[in-house]
């Protein structure tokens, strides 16, 4: 390959980079330098201060601006013959499209979530055209892959942690860690007093013998009168007193744990009850600072530990800016890691409920990282993984495939190796995106809706924005803009029908047909009648079988996808700390380290190696092959003991 | 650690990169002064993500003027004549990277660092050096070796797709994860000059290609009196005898120091392939943070990365009797 040839292939190229954030701005200012005249770029996110600590096309004065945008013009200064287009819009947008794609030589993924990349990954096998993803792995840190339809695994070959969910039941009575004091405070607590009204909303303390005497709406209502200080002490002493009391009323569910504590105003700080409505008033923040209660109650550092009585002084004071305030936001508030007020609230809430528990209380810091899934970032890892998505890319471009490679960064050495390249994997055959491999729905078909199919299978599961649900010939249910009132009716209807009473009956040995037109995905689904699902385990009461490969340990409904009232509360990411031991072990499929450290053990066994002497060193062919050796991986562990070593 | 707390413009800033090393490894960063002699596609690279990180002050030195060559894989420079003529490229980059980050203090010195004070190396904690020539490296190293405080010497060079960092920390403590707590580790250094001394032949087995040919290289434009990169294809004939010279004196069979990777890097002159920048100055960039925060494994002492077979080596070259 002939630099000619190189250079040619980089100045014909028309490249589309998805995402402006962290590895975008590197990538971007990589692909301008190695010469890519004709870039596209997609990123509906504005900037954030904490984006420049590693976003370095962004400054201070960006802030709230099109990351795409403000993208294009820092390239254009140091490059000014270089076309970037910039598109501050979302990548799952209809206008981004099969035929989109289609004009591009090859598309670089710079994303930070998981439901993006796979539309990107369908979007690019269906216009056929090659893509670079990167991403953490977990455990192994990041990693830079290749997937090329026909020659490569598709993005989606090997299963990917989804969010982590929790039961209910742990979340609304039971918590036992502080994530899931976190997830109550922002998910139900958060989306109660300042979301959505009409959002289903499981925040009450169920006494367990079903009777939901307690209606909570009347509580969380603020009377147009009501004062602010007193009804921040009744959602006070509601919801971290009173509900304690009721739930400790069910003996049965405390008799194998910790008993929690009711909390009430009154015993943590007595002194607030003298203080007068309105006297607090005097700490209102002038207008040019954000809100945030941490700052009128006079505490500054967010890496401390807060006691009980200063999170809920941080708690009322939040409740108070927030009612008397920001009053226009509130029932279309979601909970933003960005917005200093909101996370104050959360960091207070799940303390104050933590302590209720017994479980450690966090720093504002921490509590931040675990309820707005904060990627942890540097600007070196996305310098370093920029520029080997270029250095893939240029490959692709030069169709030189075979050279082709899937890169590991690691964060300790293996093997001397800090970045460690290995041959791109081949195609999952029972991959359901890439291959035409049916699923197999275990579904209670008499009791689940088609509504919970959409949600937690199609949607969740699956990842689709625009499904379509064939049972035959029959369509029966559609999501779409131009969709004709009678027939939008006749879906609406639909939705909430069980599986049996749909018009084209859904039963055990049923095959659905779900399609996204947009994604140009299509998948049959054979469905087969269980009665009985294990709430904990199982809390979507289905389970998809056959996206994964088939030795069955790697079927874990805890990582399965939020129930109505499951709540979803970390992303990929997070699982990277917790969940990623366990996932090592329960993902059969998984490139395991030590597998691929194994394979390179026995390349290094294989080799003629240079020892001491000189004589060693006359074996020039052998060392010369050997340095170039190649670890090649198969995809499966029951086949990783044939792990091949081959000579390039 | 001692000292105030960060400022609340700090924690904001800093907030995603203190999630991956810590309040007081943020804290060091802030007071670490780091210089950099010789800019160029890798170490303006370097030099952005150590600002972005946060250290207290960079220093660049680098008093040519803007050429075609030195434009290349630099993005500190705006492409515009009327900006850049008649300006040193350190006073350009300078300003640059000002702007990445409003609490790092930025300075261009001018002069040479190899003809500088001695006492001028005191007030850095971190030293790079790239650009110049063998001799000049070893030099500057010993500076560094001589002064009371400890100096930490990186060296890094980048040659069409591949790439060599050499690091000196000389004697080093630090505290090493360990699966239960952190145990005390040390580490010692060698200095560039006796590393490069040890007899090939005792390398420790399957040293990295690279290695070699850098050597030849580098020996070629020291008996040249050129810099890096000032090299042609005219010049392999040459070059190819001196690999005969070196492989002959220290019996290693010439095989090692491959004639297409010699001619691949003589090809290329001062051309770099510009993806390999990021790459070497994003390694280079997480080992200075390593060193000055005392949080990480430090690799010792040699790092190595091929474009062309997509592997980034360690080689630990210090000891003349490891095998």
């Amino acid at each position: 390959m002939g630099s000619d040839s190189k250079e040619e292939a980089i100045k014909r190229a028309k490249v589309l980079m998805v995402g402006a954030g962290g590895i975008g701005c590197e990538l971007l200012k990589t692909l301008a330098l190695s010469g890519f005249q004709d870039v596209h770029i997609i990123d509906m996110d504005t900037i954030e201060v904490s984006n420049l600590n590693r976003q370095f096309l962004f400054r201070q004065s960006h802030v709230g601006q099109s990351k795409a945008k403000v993208a294009r013009d820092a390239v254009l200064k140091f490059m000014p013959q270089i076309n970037i287009t910039p598109y501050h819009a979302n990548v799952k947008d209809p206008g981004f499209n099969v035929d989109f794609f289609k004009q591009f030589n090859v598309v670089l993924n710079g994303l930070d979530n998981l439901d993006a990349r796979r539309h990107v990954n369908r979007l690019c096998l269906a216009a056929e055209v090659p893509l670079i993803e990167s991403g953490t792995t977990g455990f192994l840190g990041q990693q830079v892959t290749v997937h090329i339809k026909g020659r490569t695994e598709c993005y989606e070959c090997q299963p990917k942690p989804t969010p982590k969910t929790y039961p209910v039941c742990t979340i609304t009575s039971t918590p036992s860690k502080f994530v899931h004091c976190i997830v109550w405070a922002k998910d139900l607590l958060f989306a109660k007093l300042f979301g959505d009204k009409n959002q289903e909303n499981d925040l009450f303390v169920s006494a367990g013998d079903g009777s939901d005497s307690v209606k909570p709406t009347d509580i969380f209502e603020r009377g147009s009168d009501e004062d602010l200080e007193q009804y921040g002490r009744k959602i006070y002493d509601h919801v971290f007193g009173y509900n304690i009391e009721v739930a400790l009323a069910n003996e049965e569910t405390w008799k194998s744990r910790r008993r929690p504590n009711p909390i009430f105003l009154k015993d943590v700080l007595p002194e607030r009850l003298i203080l007068q409505n309105g006297n607090l008033e005097k700490n209102f923040l002038t207008e040019d600072l954000p809100l945030s209660a941490m700052t009128s109650v006079g505490l500054s550092n967010p890496q401390d530990v807060w006691s009980l009585a200063d999170n809920s002084r941080i708690f009322l004071e939040a409740l108070r800016l927030f009612f008397g305030r920001r009053e226009k936001e509130i029932g279309n508030l979601t909970f933003d890691k960005d917005d200093q007020l909101a996370v104050e609230f959360v960091t207070s809430a799940a303390n104050i409920r933590a302590s209720s528990f017994g479980i450690s209380l966090h720093s504002l810091f921490d509590a931040k990282g675990i309820a707005g899934n904060i990627v942890h970032a540097v600007a070196t890892t996305n310098a370093i993984i920029a520029g080997l998505i270029v250095i893939e890319a240029i490959k692709v471009l030069q169709a030189d495939f075979q050279n082709c490679r899937m890169t590991y960064c690691l964060e300790h050495p293996a093997r001397k190796m800090l970045l460690m390249p290995v041959e791109p994997f081949e195609a999952n055959k029972s991959c359901y995106v890439c291959s035409e491999t049916p699923l197999l729905l275990e579904v209670n078909t008499r009791t689940s809706t088609l509504r919970d199919f959409v949600d937690k299978i199609v949607k969740n599961k699956l990842g689709m924005s625009f499904p379509l649900i064939m049972q035959g010939a029959t369509l029966i249910f559609e999501v779409g803009d131009d969709l004709e009132e009678d027939v939008a009716a006749n879906y609406a209807l639909n939705l909430d029908k069980v599986l049996v009473e749909l018009p084209a009956p859904v039963t055990s040995g049923t095959m659905l047909t779900v399609e996204d037109l947009q994604q140009e995905l299509s998948c049959h689904i054979n469905v087969k009648h269980r009665e009985e699902f294990d709430e904990d385990k199982e809390p979507d009461k289905m389970v998809l079988l056959g996206w994964t490969a088939p030795e069955k340990k790697s079927q874990v409904v805890s990582n399965g996808n939020s129930t109505s009232a499951a709540v979803s509360a970390a992303t990929e990411t997070t699982m990277k700390s917790e969940e990623a031991k366990v996932n090592a072990e329960i993902s059969g499929t998984k490139r395991k380290l030590s597998e691929i450290l194994e394979a390179t053990e026995n390349q290094e066994a294989s080799q003629i190696l240079s020892g001491p002497d000189a004589d060693s060193f006359k074996n020039p062919q052998e060392l010369e092959d050997g340095d170039d050796d190649l670890v090649v991986l198969d995809n499966y562990p029951e086949t990783s003991k044939k792990q091949r070593l081959r000579q390039v | 650690m001692d000292g105030e707390e960060l400022t609340a413009q700090e924690t904001a800033l800093y907030d995603r990169q203190i999630r991956v090393w810590g309040v007081d490894a943020q804290k060091r960063l802030s007071k670490a002064q780091i210089l950099v002699s010789g800019l160029n596609g890798t170490s303006v690279e370097f030099c952005k993500n150590i600002v972005l990180a946060g250290v207290g002050s960079l220093t660049l030195m680098d008093d040519r003027l803007v050429t075609e060559d030195a434009l290349q894989a630099n993005f500190l420079i705006p492409r515009d004549e009327t900006v850049y003529s008649g300006r040193s490229l350190s006073e350009l980059c300078c300003e640059s990277l000002r702007d990445f980050n409003p609490m790092v203090r930025v300075l261009a010195e001018k002069g040479d660092l190899a003809q500088c004070e001695i006492d001028f190396l005191d007030k850095f904690d971190v030293v790079v050096v790239t650009g110049c020539s063998l001799k000049t490296k070893i030099e500057i190293n010993e500076k560094c070796r001589k002064r009371a405080k400890r100096i930490a010497f990186y060296a890094i060079e980048c040659r069409d797709s591949c790439g060599e960092i050499f690091v000196d920390l000389q004697n080093y403590t630090y505290a090493q994860k360990k699966s239960d707590g952190t145990a005390e580790c040390h580490l010692s250094y060698p200095r560039l000059e006796d590393a490069i001394l040890i007899p090939w032949r005792n390398l420790p087995r399957k040293v990295s290609k690279l290695y070699f040919a850098m050597r030849v290289i580098e020996k070629f434009e020291l008996s040249e009196g050129r810099n890096p990169g000032e090299l042609s294809n005219f010049d392999l004939p040459a070059v190819l005898k001196l690999r005969k010279e070196l492989c002959d004196a220290q019996s290693l069979n010439e095989s090692h120091v491959p004639e297409t990777l010699l001619e691949r890097i003589l090809v290329a002159g001062p051309m770099l392939y510009p993806p390999v920048c990021p790459i070497l100055g994003g390694i280079l960039g997480q080992e200075v943070i390593k060193a000055i925060s005392g949080k990480g494994d430090p690799l010792k002492n040699f790092f190595y990365f091929d474009a062309a077979d997509g592997k980034g080596v360690i080689e630990d070259i210090s000891n003349p009797s490891s095998i």
